[in-house]
Parts: C-alpha cells; structure tokens; sequence
C-alpha cells in the first residue's frame, strides 16, 4: 500500500567549490559523515577501555587476592603485587559503567549513528547546524580524556558507582576519592554540553531539512528512533548537569545539597540523577531499537510488521520515560506511597517495549529471511532484550524489589539490556553501514563466527548472574566470600569470569575484522543490501553534500516485496513511480 | 547448590516469594512464546529462491490484542504488589506492640540500640552492641534504622528485609521471624572500601532465651 504521490522533481546540491584542507577534512570538520565517523573511533576506543575493566573486575571475582595477570604493571595505590585493592576495585565498578554506558554505547547509538544516518536517511546535504555538530564532537574528546586521566590522579579515580550516589561522591572523606571524583563531575558535565549540542541539532535537522516527498510517516524507524531519543536527551540532560554541578559545589565550595549534616537532603541527588537516569535507559536502548527494526524488514525482505504501532510505542516510551524515575528508588527510604504510584508507571512502561518485541516477530512473519550479519545481530538483539524486558518485571514490583534490588540480578538486568540489547543493535548497525561508512565490506565469514561466539558467551556470562542475585548476591562487592547464604556459589564466579574471557576474545573477531575491512575489504557497492532507504541511494561512501540531486520521496520507508514491483523484491523511496515495472501486467 | 531464593524465616516472605513465583511463570511464559517463536520462524521462513516475502504493513486486531493483554496482565501485577508493599514498607505497617531496637550504620559497621532495663528504646539506660542483632523469635520487630555517614543498605536475605539507611533520616523497618537461629546482615549500598566486608550476625533467640541474654547485657554494664 505504498502511497505514491506526485512530489516536485530534485533540485541539485549546491557544492562548495574549494577543496577543503585536511585540518577541515578529517579533523575539524563540520561534514556529518566526518563527524559520525570521528565517534566511531572515540567510541571504539571506550568500548575496549570498558572492556578492558570488565575482565579486571571478573579476575577480582572469580579469584579474590590472587594477583592478577599483568598486575605488576599496576602501581602501589591501585594494586600492590599485583593484588587488586578494594579501592582499585570501587574505582573499576565505577569507571567501567562510565564508559560503557557514557562513552560506549551513548556515542555509538547517537554520537556515531544519529550523525552519520540523520541526514543521509532523511535526504538532506547535512545537518542543520554543522559547526555546532563539530563543536559536540569536540567537547566529547576532552569529556573523555579527562574521565582517562583520573586513574591516574591521588587518590585514584571515582569510586562511587556510575550513579556516584550522595553523600559518598560528595564526601572525599568517606571515600577516599577527591580529585577523581572531581574530574568525573568535570567530564560528564562535559559530554552533557556535547549531547545537549548534538540533540539541538539531530532535533532541527529532522524537523526542518527532510527531503521534498519524506513525510513523517514516511520516515525510517531509525530516524523516528534517534529523533525521540534526541528529545529524550535533550529534557534530560540538562537536569544531570545541574545535579552534577551541585554535587560538585558541595565537594569543592562549601554547598550542602546532599550533606545531611548541614540540612542537606541525600535523596535529592537521587531524584536528580534518576529523573535524568531513567530517560537515559531509553536514550540508550531507542536507537537499537530503530537499527533493529529496519535491518529485520531488510532481512526478512518484509515492510516494518506495524510501522505506525512502532512509532506510536516510539513516543509512548518518551513520554512514561519521564513518569517512572523512582523505581530505581524502591528501597531508598523515600515515602512508601511514592513507591505505588511509580510501580504503576512502571508496569505500564513495559507495554511499548511488549508492542515493539510482538511487531518485530511479525516482520519475521511469512518473510524471506536472509541471514547476513546484521540480520544476526538484529535477530539476537530482540531475543536477548526480551530476557532484559522480563527480567524488569521482578523488580518492577516493589515487594520482590525488595529481595533483588543491589544484587546480581539487576546486574543480570542492565546487562541483558545494554549489551544483549544496545550493543547488538550496535553491532548490526555497524555491520549494516560499514560499507555506506567505508566504501567497504566487512568479512561476513567472521562477523557470523563473531555472532555465534558472542551471542553463546554473552549468555554463559550473564544469564548466570539472575541466579547469582536470586541466592541474594549483593552487587558492588569486592569479594562475595564470608557470607553464609553465599557459599558454594563461587564456581559460578569462576565460571562466569572465564565465559567473559571468551566474550572479551569474541569482541576481538570483531576489531580485527573492523581493522582488516578499513583497507582491505572488498569495494562495496552503493547498495549492497538491496535496502530501500535513502541513504543506499548514493555512492558508498557519499560525496560531500550527500547527493548529486536532493532526492525526492515516493514511497514509505520499508518497501520490501511490493507486488507492483516485478523485477526485484525492494523498492528505493526515491524510485519515481513511473519507472516501476508492474508486476501484474 | 541455590537456584533459587534462600530460605524464607519472614512472616511476610511467603506474599513476597509468591510474587517471584507468579511473576516466574507470567514471563516464563512469555519468554517461552517469544523465543520458540523467533526461533520458528527463522528455519521456516529462511530464504529459498524464487520465493517472496508476504506484503504486509501490520495487524490492527493484533495490535490491539497484543498491546492490551501485557497492559491489563502489568496493571494487575501492580495493583496485586502494591498491596503487598503496603503491607511490608507502608509507613504505619508494623504490627503494634513490636519490639523497638535501633541499627545505626556507618563504614563498615552496624551499631544496634537495645533498651536497657526499663525496656524503652531512646532512654538513658539504652546500650548499644557493635555488628551484634539479637531478637526473639515470633515477635514483630521495628527498627529505627539511622546512617551515620553515607548510604548503607540493611539486608538480612533469609527475612526478605532491605531497607537504605540514609544519614538525617530515621527509616522504620519491620519484620518477624518465624525461626530462630543464627544469620547475617549484609549491606547493599556501596558505601566504600570496605563494602564489601560490612557485615553483622543476627541471633534469633526463643523469647526466654532472648530475656535472659538481654538481661545479662544490661547486668553486665
């Protein structure tokens, strides 16, 4: 049922004519492709940083006290003979769910991904506001190097947790951290500006600079999804920053908002941090969701299963993402009642996400299912956040909540979420558009070994954690051993640390191919997916300015199998309606 | 080896296992449903040649069934636990005629307040006992749980109690065991360094028992 309507025909792009220098090329450059391209870099790098900490953490855990592995490179105050010490340890928990979640997979799913595609999907030259898009990459870079840098100050790096709680973050006393945890302030403050800067301008571009012809209902989830996230961002944000400013004051110039000895009030903080926390859980699972959609429907060689149901929960997700902040504060000591009514919320909020997993099957359906890579990952990623979706509702109910909040079991939780959920879809999306990115295919051989190998260890590593938190493992530990109702659990830390291992070596399958395909891939073609949307109807990689001629919209975004079309099974959106061949004749 | 919820010695722990097993058969379902069904459809849908996908934007009877079945199955649930949770957190719960003790937390400690002779918490003759909780068995207890420093989280596992305890505030919590015997608390807020290790026995004593351990306490100071 593609509505095909008679739009105005191209205009063409006006070019500059210099040849920019490379500084303005590859550095400081305000071409959006450049810049989506520069976070990929920044991001990777913080991935493997992450990473890196995870397997630390795991050593710690599967074999408290034993030095570890390379542990003498580390210095006295961080792990003397090797042996990592409680505070190292705090500081890992902190500064792994820090990057991964800041410097991850934020970047990726919106710094790469809401960069690169906005503008190409929505046939615009670029976007709205260029030297503001180069300015949020820019600010990102220090936010990073500076939340690097604290490992090495006195006193370690932060060590609050990535939620750095009050009055802990607040007091250097009780934690023993003072210029680490100041620099993490500095630094999230810093990619804040970055995301605030970048959400103005994916928010401006989709409202304003979509192509002659591309309707909202017309425009591809992924678009939909980076564009609600924007929104999300953007009301968000801003409250971290203030939160963090405050924490901040209270730290360096004498304020007391969270000291409760001088009539400040600690759940404050935990109001701010989770009324931000929260939109940012979706800020961080949106996008996937989006990749997911679009790269099943090319897969499945199938329209998007509910295109509007999908954009409708889409919004929904926005809108209770802002009502349900203080189930994360349950247990916190705040009024009971409270506790009611975001329960309330907070089953409601699954609804969307039930909506999503069902229409996704359905754009399985009776499809013609073609497993490349990001088709893999796509399929992975909804059936791994379906165990992070269900696994939301034990803690969704308040009572239970009791039992498994700070345990393994939300560990089990966030992680089913974030990396069965977000990076998979992270995965597919780079699968997807590495060749539009690079003019270059990646190897297909070892993404689907890289698929199996990490969907199986993925699994090993975390479902065991929901066990873990049942038996009443609290999280955040620095050894689970000298409790009672723990014993004989160790052999699952033991086992869990060395599936980790192999996720972690999985992870490499992939660097080593991302590398590899950069120079030596195959050359890609302009559309090496038969995919229908825009941004495939260009040269891989595009040109400065992105089009030839603006593209003019025809069709809806998802045009896979229309009966009118004969000679293949997908129809381009900006495929003019009189050049397709019936089918029927 | 545990592969499920630790033994449950609360009065309350059976509302608050039988959520975990109501909720552990809805999503097991759900899960079951969604799982074979990707996986189904992947083999039989595969890709064959010559073969085209079926055209199709959606469903709207599906939608509709498909959103409001989890909808009315979520409210449910939440209506069902919030009556719970009043029952357990609400701020008027504890059973009256609960025994008063107070828990003051800070790093890496927790401080129990037991009244002294005159059996009123918050008098003069109160005495505090470090990382040491003892209280009789079958009798509703009220903590005034206090922190003196940062967050800690009170958790006993087997009595299906956890409560933050925040400094400035005055948190109550109740429970009542229904066995005696010997447990720990843990603490569940990363509160520092030692976190880790912040931990205290609790003592459930028969209610003679407890009387006569509680007097020699008193006695002895």
């Amino acid at each position: 049922m593609a509505t095909i309507v008679a739009e105005p025909t191209g205009r063409p792009v006006v070019r500059e004519p210099h040849e920019l220098s490379f500084i303005r090329k590859y550095i400081f450059s305000s071409d959006h492709k450049v810049i989506g391209i520069q976070f990929l870099f920044l991001s990777l790098f913080f991935l493997l940083a992450g990473g890196l900490l995870a397997m630390m953490i795991r050593w710690q855990l599967a074999w408290p006290g034993q030095p570890m592995p390379l542990g003498s490179l580390f210095p006295e105050t961080m792990a003397p003979d090797g042996i990592m010490l409680p505070e190292f340890y705090n500081s890992l928990v902190t500064m792994h769910g820090t990057f991964m979640i800041f410097f991850a997979v934020m970047l990726l799913l919106v710094g790469v991904f809401a960069n690169y595609l906005i503008p190409l999907q929505i046939g615009a030259p670029d976007m709205a506001f260029p030297r503001i898009n180069m300015a949020s990459f820019w600010v990102a870079v220090p936010a990073g190097l500076i939340a690097l840098a604290s490992f090495l100050v006195e006193g370690g790096a932060a060590g609050a947790g990535w939620t750095s709680y009050a009055p802990l973050s607040a007091m250097p006393e009780a934690s023993g951290v003072s210029l680490g945890q100041q620099m993490w302030i500095v630094s999230l403050v810093l990619l804040g500006l970055s995301s605030i800067l970048g959400s103005t301008n994916y928010i401006t571009t989709v409202i304003n600079m979509r192509a002659p012809g591309m309707t909202w209902m017309r425009l591809p989830l992924t678009v939909w999804a980076l564009f609600i996230t924007a929104i999300l961002a953007l009301l968000s944000m801003p409250v971290l920053t203030g939160a963090m400013i405050m924490l901040l004051f209270d730290q360096t110039i004498g304020t007391h908002f969270f000291l409760p000895a001088e009539g400040g009030q600690p759940l404050l903080w935990q109001h701010l941090f989770w009324f931000f926390g929260h939109p940012e859980v979706y800020v961080l699972i949106l996008p996937a969701m989006g990749f997911t959609s679009e790269i099943l429907a090319n897969g499945s060689r199938k329209p998007v299963f509910g295109y509007h149901a999908m954009v409708g929960a889409l919004v929904s997700i926005a809108v209770l993402g802002f009502m349900v902040w203080g189930h994360h504060m349950f247990q916190s000591g705040m009024n009971p009642l409270l506790a009611t009514s975001f329960m309330v919320s907070t089953m409601v909020i699954a609804v969307p996400s039930a909506i999503k997993t069902f229409n996704w099957m359905g754009t399985m359906w009776r499809g013609n299912l073609h497993f490349h890579t990001p088709m893999l990952f796509a399929i992975g990623f909804v059936m791994l956040f379906v165990i992070g979706g269900l696994s939301g509702i034990f803690m969704a109910s308040a009572p239970f909540d009791i039992f498994i909040h700070d345990t393994y079991f939300i560990v089990a939780h966030i992680h089913y979420v974030l990396f069965g959920g977000a990076l998979f879809g992270i995965f597919a999306a780079i699968y997807y558009w590495f060749p539009k990115m690079f003019g270059r295919m990646m190897n297909e051989k070892l993404g689907k070994v890289h698929f199996a190998l990490t969907f199986l260890f993925f699994n090993l590593v975390f479902f065991p954690m929901h066990t873990q938190g049942l038996a009443g493992m609290m999280r955040r530990l620095y050894q689970t051993t000298g409790y009672e109702h723990l014993e004989g659990l160790q052999w699952t830390h033991v086992l869990i640390t060395i599936s980790a291992f192999g996720l972690f070596l999985s992870g490499m399958l992939f660097a080593v191919n991302f590398a590899w395909s950069l120079f030596r891939g195959p050359k890609a073609p302009a559309n090496p997916w038969n995919a229908t949307t825009l941004e495939w109807q260009t040269p891989s990689p595009p040109m400065h300015g992105n089009w030839e001629e603006v593209p003019v919209v025809y069709h809806g975004p998802h045009e896979y199998s229309h009966p009118d079309v004969a000679d293949k099974d997908w129809l381009a959106q900006n495929e003019r309606p009189d050049v397709v061949s019936p089918a029927r004749p | 080896m545990k592969w499920s919820l630790p033994e449950n010695i609360a009065t309350y722990g059976g509302k608050i296992d039988a959520i975990f097993w109501v909720i552990t058969v809805v999503t097991g379902i759900a899960f079951v449903l969604v799982e074979i069904g990707i996986i189904w459809f992947a083999v039989k849908y595969r890709r064959r040649e010559g073969r085209r996908a079926y055209y199709t934007h959606g469903n709207k009877a599906l939608e509709v069934l498909w959103t409001s079945v989890p909808a009315l199955a979520l409210v449910a649930l939440g209506i069902y636990s919030a009556d719970v949770w009043a029952q357990i957190k609400g701020r008027d719960s504890a059973p009256a005629g609960s025994l008063m003790l107070g828990v003051r937390a800070k790093q890496f400690e927790w401080n129990v307040t037991y009244p002294g002779a005159d059996g009123t918490l918050g008098t003069s003759d109160d005495f505090v006992v470090r990382n040491q909780l003892h209280f009789p068995v079958n009798r509703p207890i009220l903590i005034q749980l206090e922190s003196e420093d940062v967050l800690h989280s009170f958790f006993i596992p087997q009595l299906r109690v956890k409560q933050d305890a925040v400094p400035g505030m005055t948190i109550p919590v109740w429970f009542e065991a229904t066995k005696t015997g010997g447990y720990q608390i843990g603490c569940a807020e990363l509160c520092g360094l030692g976190h880790y290790r912040m931990r205290a026995r609790v003592t459930i004593h028969e209610p003679d028992e407890y009387e006569r351990w509680h007097a020699e306490q008193v006695a002895s100071r």
